[in-house]
């Protein structure tokens, strides 16, 4: 078989692949002697043709004559006055490689066959550089976890070619160790299970008299891992809050779910049951919601990491019930503040500059390519996210009502389908619930996962076609766990039995262990009738889906796999389910003792006001949104951005995911890890508050608004960690109850520490984000934040405190305050009510809430967005007695307001709407286009151009 | 045929179908969506439609480059029925990912009589995908999807839609063969660089047509605007008539009514 060797060239002159981004990388890491950057494809391609075919593959597939050249064969290095170093790229042996499967496909069209296809990025460097700046540079263009780098003109990649596994039946001593040779075992297996666990497992085998094999020791490590089970979560916890004892018998049960259950709403369809929360949206059809996060896989590859985010969230609503149709994504991510030199980033941590670019582009390239809109997210940044940056991805489906529900049957077989297996994902549940060191990087590299969005994208078109035929009884994801986890929790009350070979592999040489547990991307498994397997396999073959029966629901409540007729594993689905020992952990709440600083009041804020639109937090995210297609399938009619030019902020996204039907679904969130540096019960309750009044200030039903909670904590081994937690919790039970809205769904990650070389750690804040989900009756009425024109009146609704606390005003002062936001748990729920009514009978012709940054960023805004000025007086501000400084006035961040545009004949009728809540008219729309707003006492404490608050709040992420 | 039938066409990783097939539905046309597997399976169902839309998405990941690999596949198993397609007088239209398909497979991507592409559609100037709104002013006068000079604002949404030319013949022959069918331009009608011209495409190329007119390939996508509130502004607009990516639909039915039924 005759290896080709084919690297495609942009012409001279044409815009390449990035060259040039490649030239601005290295100059960032402070190399300044590469003059000129060339940069070639190169692919690898293994078959059975001759030259004047492989000319056709190069000049009719590969390069496209117009701007691109090609060379068979290795290109000579380029002749030149300056020293050239050549690098190339190569994924390591294993690694998915969509391309390569393309050109595969490509090649068989063209009527010849191909063994093996393998791609590269060929790199050449023109000017002096030194083995260290030539480390730096590799560093920065690939990444060790799944690449291996090729140094010179001659060196050869690595062989594709890997030898095929013998079995050999792996058994593992365990009924006679003690405790500590438990933990090693564990350890040294990477099991991530604790020595009671541990214990545990001992006991079982003990109990049935013979010893585990790799592969149970496994898919119990699995079962029981944090990231499966949230145990410290489910456990039972004596909670000491400032002296007080409080019993918890199960965190979650007390505090999120039985908010839920309380509340007991009748439009919730399945909550915290399935992979996603299911509500009705209306007579014939359900929405679902789920956010997952992904963010250890995205500190060690943030590119591939955060893509397998969203491509695993998605697979939460394909297989919830009997699978929804993904409609909207969510990205929320936090990062350490962008403008650092390498100098001061740790061993085993990136850049956080190129962890925000790495994420914003897997987001981007698989969200864009499955062809489903990202309408909302949110950027937090602070530098305790350094170590461990957070990925949120979130997904909304929609499903008809008689499709929520599916169970698998005895008799059923398993179908799996989708991608290939492969070593691709090896111990990223268990891996996820430890710990970052900085030796992760080298030691879990296989914990990280490649996605291929257009593999799940083929799966999801066949599978809606095949619930629509009703020709399966139950569908769940290869999520995290793999097939152990998918198979596992199906046949939980029944049994199941696998064949291990026949799971489709990506390449030889995996063991029955590997292919158990892999995690790799886009699978599925679904329960078929044998009657319907005909049918199915028909529907699924025409859009060249793979789908393989790998076993059988049985009725042994046994999980029994082989591979080729040895029995690798048998355990009891009651242990592996209900096995896991329960927990009692202690947890401390502490009150801080923290001060308000003394901030003298100043003649202006303009600069105040200025600093605060330029913080990470608050400034634009244009940079992020434009590379997300925010519009395919139609339905986004609330789109992120909005405005007369198209670049205000909007406060919630808002799709209409039916043709047919002016309903709609409003989709905002609320997180700010700063209040919780002074409470967590009070960041929770603000985090609920804003994500409400996102969805209530684009016209989204009080009265229908689901919430979901994700919790991303430090270490909860540490009880005043875990107490923060816990306060947190508290905050969901109360805030759930007092806006009437049910937690649908919910995720934890814990252990976001990282732990350097020289022993120091780096924990991330308490940070819970809040998401929402209302419905909107009639898309039609929805309002937005820009304000629309001259002369209609502005009003704010809510009280204004003296409540700077964690807030952005303080943050540029370096301070952090007391005094959080306490979001009044009486009047919020009322206020949102009132403000729904207004929109909803027409009166408000924009809206905006105030978060951060207060009232004066919600102004400043509503005006740019608009394309108009404002006059403003705080004369009419309502406000609590203690809020007499001007500078609280202007940048407080109390909860519950809203900013209101009204038409001045419409006064009378909004006015009556709002008797009974705090309100007041605050100023004017004017034609003029500056922000003025005066002190209540004549005076101008704020006045600036619209135009310079917009290039303000723009200049800092425009990258 | 009494009725005006439209073929939306299905291939892995083509995300637009759905919005596009209720596009055509809007503008009267009986639309259905067809994986391309079953046309190379049934070249023959061809001959029931009069209007054959490729629609956007990242067929095949867009993998090798934006279209690349369903172009060859309609080179190497449809092409000529393709090319009869067109010559009994029926219509064509690419959207973003559909327009890159029909440039590479020749369609749109050579001048009459070449044998080679000599157009292909690259990487935006800015290295990005972007999502943003561009005006579009039309600029064919045989392009039968067009609405003689209206305006019209659309989204575009992709990271590769700069056209760019083999040499500055082709452009020029594109003009005499009256090929240009869009120019991006800004609100008054003046071309600009970038954000005006989204991608850096030259001479602001939005959409090309073939030599008969009755071949669209534009990057922007009508079907994203064919309802109000689509609109980015909607919410301060007082004209709640507009959609304008109506329009290309509504004269692509029109000429099939005209000409077949």
């Amino acid at each position: 078989m005759k290896q080709w060797r084919f690297e495609v060239f942009s012409k001279p002159g044409t815009s390449g692949t990035g060259g040039s981004d490649v030239g601005d990388e290295i100059k960032e890491l402070g190399v300044y002697t590469v003059q000129e950057i060339q940069s070639a494809r190169v692919f690898l391609i293994e078959g059975d043709f001759d030259e004047a075919f492989a000319k056709r593959i190069a000049g009719e597939l590969l390069a496209d004559r117009v701007c691109e050249d090609f060379h068979i064969g290795r290109s000579a290095a380029p002749a030149g006055l300056a020293k050239a170093t050549i690098i190339e790229i190569h994924l390591k042996s294993g690694v998915t490689d969509p391309v390569a499967q393309s050109v595969m496909t490509a090649i068989s069209d063209m009527g010849k066959d191909c063994q093996t296809v393998r791609t590269a990025r060929k790199y050449i460097l023109f000017g002096e550089i030194n083995d260290k700046q030539l480390k730096k540079i590799i560093r920065r263009l690939s990444n060790d976890c799944i690449e291996v780098v090729v140094i010179g003109s001659d060196a050869e990649p690595p062989s594709p070619h890997l030898a095929p596994y013998e079995l050999e039946l792996k058994t593992i001593d365990i009924t006679k160790l003690n405790e500590s040779q438990l933990e090693e075992v564990s350890k040294k297996m990477d099991l991530f299970l604790n020595a009671v666990e541990m214990k545990t497992i001992q006991d079982y085998f003990k109990s049935i008299g013979r010893e585990p094999t790799d592969v149970e020791l496994e898919s119990l490590a699995q079962t029981w891992s944090e990231h499966c089970v949230h145990k410290t979560l489910k456990s039972s916890i004596d909670f000491d809050c400032d002296g007080e004892k409080i019993h918890f018998d199960n965190l979650m049960k007390d505090t999120v779910f039985r908010a839920t259950k309380e509340l007991n709403k009748d439009w919730c369809i399945s909550v915290f049951e399935d992979n996603a929360g299911v509500i009705e949206f209306d007579e014939t059809d359900a929405v679902c919601f789920k956010v997952e996060t992904h963010n250890h896989p995205s500190a060690l590859d943030p590119y591939g990491g955060a893509a397998t985010g969203i491509g695993g969230v998605l697979r939460d609503p394909m297989g919830t019930g009997l699978g929804a149709k993904p409609i909207a994504n969510t990205d929320i991510f936090c990062f350490a503040e962008p403008d650092k030199s390498f100098d001061e980033i740790p061993k085993g941590i990136l850049h956080p500059k190129r962890i925000a670019q790495g994420v914003v582009a897997g987001v981007r390239d698989y969200g864009n390519r499955m062809g489903i809109p990202t309408v909302n997210g949110a950027i937090f940044f602070d530098d305790r996210y350094l170590g461990n940056p957070l990925v949120f991805c979130g997904n909304i489906g929609i499903m008809p009502r008689d499709k929520c529900f599916g169970k698998a049957r005895t008799g059923d077989l398993v179908m799996v389908i989708g991608g290939r297996t492969g070593r691709d994902g090896i111990h990223g549940a268990t891996f996820s619930s430890g710990a970052l060191t900085d030796e992760h990087e080298t030691v879990f590299s296989h914990a990280v996962q490649i996605g291929n969005a257009i593999t799940e994208k083929k799966m999801l078109d066949t599978i809606l076609q095949a619930r629509q035929k009703g020709l399966y009884t139950a569908i769940t994801d290869c999520g995290a766990g793999g097939l152990s986890s998918a198979v596992g929790e199906m046949g939980a009350q029944l049994g199941a039995q696998v064949e291990l070979e026949k799971v489709p592999l990506k390449y030889a040489g995996l063991s029955y262990t590997e292919i158990w547990i892999s995690e790799a991307q886009e699978r599925m498994v679904v329960a078929v009738k044998p009657e319907n397997l005909e049918k199915i396999s028909r529907i699924f073959a025409d859009e060249n889906v793979e789908a393989t029966i790998i076993g059988k629901f049985t009725d042994d409540k046994k999980l029994t796999l082989k591979y080729k007729g040895t029995q690798v594993c048998q355990l009891d689905m009651d242990f592996l389910h209900d096995g896991l020992p329960k927990y009692s952990r202690k947890a401390v709440w502490q009150s801080k003792n923290l001060a308000e600083p003394r901030l003298e009041e100043k003649e202006n804020y303009n600069e105040e006001l200025l600093s605060i639109l330029s913080t990470y937090n608050v400034a634009s995210k244009e940079w992020v949104i434009r590379q997300y297609d925010h519009e395919v399938q139609g339905g986004s009619v609330v789109k992120p951005l909005g405005g007369v030019t198209n670049d205000g902020p909007n406060d919630a996204a808002v799709v209409q995911p039916k043709f047919n039907s002016n309903k709609g679904i409003a989709i905002g969130c609320g997180i700010n890890p700063f209040y919780g540096d002074i409470d967590p019960y009070w960041m929770t309750l603000a985090g609920i508050d804003e994500a409400v009044r996102n969805v209530v200030c684009v016209g989204a039903r009080p009265d229908r608004i689901a919430i979901l909670d994700n919790f991303c904590w430090a270490d909860c081994k540490k009880e005043e960690t875990l107490g923060s937690l816990v306060r947190a919790a508290q905050g969901c039970f109360d805030g759930a109850i007092a806006f009437g809205t049910p937690f649908i769904s919910g995720k934890d990650s814990l252990n976001n520490n990282f732990i350097c070389d020289d022993g120091t750690e780096i924990s991330i804040p308490a940070t819970l984000l809040i998401s929402a989900m209302g419905i909107v009756d009639d898309v039609n009425k929805c309002v937005t934040i820009d304000l629309k024109a001259a002369g209609n009146l502005l009003f704010i609704v809510g009280i204004t405190k003296n409540e700077l606390g964690g807030s952005h005003y303080y943050k540029i002062k370096d301070q952090l305050g007391a005094n959080v936001p306490k979001t009044d748990l009486k009047k919020a729920k009322v206020i949102a009510e009132k403000i729904y009514k207004a929109i909803d009978s027409g009166l408000v012709a924009s809206c905006h809430d105030c978060s951060e940054g207060g009232l004066a960023v919600a102004m400043a805004e509503m005006a740019f967005a608009g394309g108009f000025g404002i006059e403003a007086d705080l004369k009419g501000l309502p406000k609590s007695d203690d809020c007499a400084n001007l500078g609280a006035q202007l940048f407080s961040e109390s909860c519950s307001r809203y900013i209101i545009e009204v038409e001045p004949d419409r006064f009378n009728d909004f006015a009556k709407l709002m008797l009974g809540v705090p309100f007041g008219q605050i100023g004017k729309v004017t034609k003029d286009k500056n922000l003025v707003i005066k002190s209540g006492l004549g005076r101008k404490i704020v006045d600036v151009s619209i135009d310079s608050l917009k290039e303000a709040w723009q200049k800092l992420l425009r990258w | 045929m009494e009725q005006v039938r439209a073929l939306v066409l299905r291939a892995a990783g083509i995300n637009c179908d759905v919005e596009t097939q209720y596009a055509l539905q809007l503008a009267g046309a009986e639309a259905q969506r067809v994986h391309v597997n079953r046309i190379i399976e049934n070249p023959a169902m061809l001959d029931l439609f009069q209007i054959m839309v490729i629609p956007g998405g990242f067929s095949y990941g867009d993998d090798v480059a934006a279209g690349k690999i369903l172009a060859n596949q309609l080179i190497y198993h449809l092409y000529d029925r393709l090319n009869e397609f067109i010559e009994a007088g029926k219509i064509v239209l690419g959207i973003c990912n559909g327009f890159q398909v029909l440039v590479k497979t020749g369609i749109l991507g050579k001048l009459n009589g070449s044998d080679e592409q000599q157009i292909t559609i690259t990487y935006n100037d800015s290295g990005k995908f972007e999502d943003r709104w561009v005006y579009l002013e039309p600029s064919s006068k045989k392009c039968i999807f067009i609405e003689p000079g209206q305006r019209i604002y659309l989204p575009i949404a992709h990271g590769e839609g700069k056209v760019v030319f083999e040499n500055d013949g082709v452009l020029e022959r594109l003009k005499t063969d009256d090929r240009v069918a869009f120019r991006y331009v800004d609100e008054d009608g003046s071309f600009g660089p970038f954000p005006v011209n989204p991608n850096g495409s030259t001479d602001s190329i939005a959409g090309l047509c073939d030599s008969t007119g009755r071949v669209l390939g534009l990057m922007p996508h009508p079907e994203r605007f064919v309802r109000f509130v689509q609109h980015p502004h909607w919410t301060r607009l007082e004209d709640k008539s507009r959609a304008d990516g109506m329009t290309i639909f509504n004269n692509a039915v029109k000429y099939v009514k005209e000409n077949f039924i």
